[in-house]
């Protein structure tokens, strides 16, 4: 086969694959040796991104936010500075606390580290290159993902402070109960596409993307993401001001950097995924029959989308940990759960009457936003009736009580 | 589809293994000069008051059971929802029926005060 410059991923397989049917191995274990190779250069490579490289770009953005300079000493722009912090991270004291159940504390970071790279396997970066292509997409995302609560709650449990427990178990709230509307909000995606496999809901997106046409449902699932992700203004697992540093208070070294590296590659790993299921993915002018611009596309979606996400990071405040769940339970469940049914009687409507389908989508989410905001309007009136009338029972008993 | 399983054979291993070597690396580099106070847990610098493995009131319990039937339903309305393009509009509307049944749940055990943080 020729060498392609919009499309080295198909070239670079199928070179390879000939070398080692060269070299005398049957196919099949020839193809199962390149799957080795793939998960390898995969899991390292975004270990290494989130690791070193989306620390870097994490502390220049909050800079310069901030209004700061950020690291600036290291390389060109700090552009080493990741690379600094890792090879100190790598010789400082690895320190386990007497207290702590050895064999499970050791094995959080890993499972955590596990989880969120274990995502990747499904994203698509463009038509040929994607890890592997599950018909069962979805759920191995979420499944994958959770495994990351349990990393957590070990971390938490194994290491015999108060802190890290309480802070772990502000996590597995927070994390369980977010899992909700995330897991129905696919189902729309799923609906549109008629399956979960994450590079059919792309290809599926080659018209028009899904952020169009149910632009509610993206927003839930971007929220439940940051939620998911424990950050601003979700980031009461790790509130400094109350439980010193949350799950990882025990942890030092590559082990507490293991923690740090995963939560940036999270962070991108939403940002992936925002892109691919609502924001078209590779999708783009061109990017059919050239995959390399597909892959350029679905970078440029994922930094956007990244970029938002820290946007709001660096402007909200931390919500109370009762705000979270009442968010969680009376706003965003029953929203979800309203996107759904909305969203598959309004698809087949427009199946059904021949309107167009982006026209009957549009409404039908403009309907349950004016649906939302009065609903939201009469509960607000009803708790500020109540809060009134409290305050006027008060304001009357401490007359009488000065009487 | 038994292929598409065996990148995920090697995958989930491979970010398992990677963090691991980082760890070892991380303890083969660094120094090792433990001592009884550097060991002991930390509490804001003053004596470590018994041990975090006491019985604590998990204020979640009825959030994690609602949890549990919501992620069950999910499993049940994903089939639907992959069958959607060859479903009638009936049936469509039987999965929006199941939905509002769990929705009424929902709302029963929010009446009930089941999603207080207390």
């Amino acid at each position: 086969m020729d060498f392609n410059f919009w499309d080295p991923f198909t070239w670079i397989g199928e070179w390879l694959l000939n070398l080692l049917v060269g070299w005398g191995l049957a196919e099949t274990i020839a193809l199962t040796l390149l799957r080795f190779a793939g998960a390898v250069v995969l899991a390292l490579v975004l270990l290494l991104i989130g690791g070193v490289l989306f620390t870097w770009l994490d502390r220049k953005l909050s800079a310069r936010i901030q209004d700061r300079l950020g690291p600036n000493r290291v390389g060109p722009f700090g552009l080493f500075q990741g690379i600094a912090d890792t090879l100190k991270l790598l010789t400082k004291e690895d320190i386990i606390p007497a207290g702590a159940d050895k064999i499970v504390f050791n094995l959080a970071p890993l499972l955590v580290t596990m989880s969120v790279v274990g995502i990747w396997a499904v994203v698509p970066f463009a038509p040929t290159l994607i890890g592997t292509d599950l018909n069962v997409g979805l759920l191995y995302i979420i499944s994958v993902g959770s495994i990351g609560t349990l990393g957590i709650m070990m971390a938490g449990w194994a290491s015999n402070n108060k802190f890290a427990l309480l802070g772990a178990f502000r996590t597995v709230a927070q994390m369980v109960a977010y899992e909700v509307p995330m897991v129905v909000v696919l189902l729309v995606p799923t609906m549109f596409t008629g399956s979960m496999s994450v590079h059919a809901i792309v290809e599926g997106q080659s018209s028009l993307w899904y952020v169009a046409l149910a632009p509610v449902a993206a927003l839930i699932f971007l929220t439940t993401s940051i939620a998911e992700l424990g950050r601003a203004p979700f980031d009461l697992l790790e509130a400094e001001s109350e439980l010193v540093a949350g799950f990882n208070t025990e942890y030092t070294g590559i082990k507490w950097g293991m923690f740090f590296a995963s939560e940036f590659l999270h962070g991108l790993t939403i940002s992936a995924l925002t892109a691919a299921i609502f924001l078209g993915g590779w999708q783009g002018p061109g990017a059919e029959a050239r995959p390399l611009l597909g892959f350029v596309y679905f970078m440029i979606k994922t930094m956007v989308v990244y970029f938002g996400v820290t946007l709001l990071r660096f402007s909200m405040p931390r919500v109370r940990i009762d705000q979270l769940l009442d968010l969680n339970w009376k706003f965003l469940t029953p929203l979800a759960l309203a996107a759904v049914c909305v969203t598959a009687v309004a698809e087949k409507l427009a199946l059904a009457t021949n309107w167009s389908r982006l026209g009957v989508h549009i409404i039908a989410n403009v309907g349950l936003l004016i649906l939302t905001l009065g609903a939201l309007w009469v509960r607000a009136r009803m708790v500020r009736r109540r809060f009134e009338t409290e305050q006027m029972r008060l304001a009357a008993r401490s007359e009488s009580a000065a009487d | 589809m038994h292929d598409q399983w065996t990148f995920i054979a090697f995958f989930l291993p491979v970010g398992f293994l990677a963090a691991a070597v980082a760890i070892i690396a991380g303890r083969l580099l660094g120094p090792r000069k433990p001592n009884p106070i550097k060991q002991s847990t930390y509490e804001c610098g003053i004596e470590t008051v018994g041990e975090a493995w006491v019985q604590f009131r998990i204020q979640y319990y009825i959030f994690a059971l609602i949890f549990v039937i919501f992620d069950v339903e999910a499993v049940f309305l994903f089939p639907w929802a992959v069958a959607y393009n060859k479903l009638q509009l009936y049936m469509v509307l039987e999965g929006v029926l199941f939905i509002l049944i769990l929705a009424v749940g929902l709302f029963y055990a929010w009446r009930k005060g089941a999603l207080e943080w207390s």
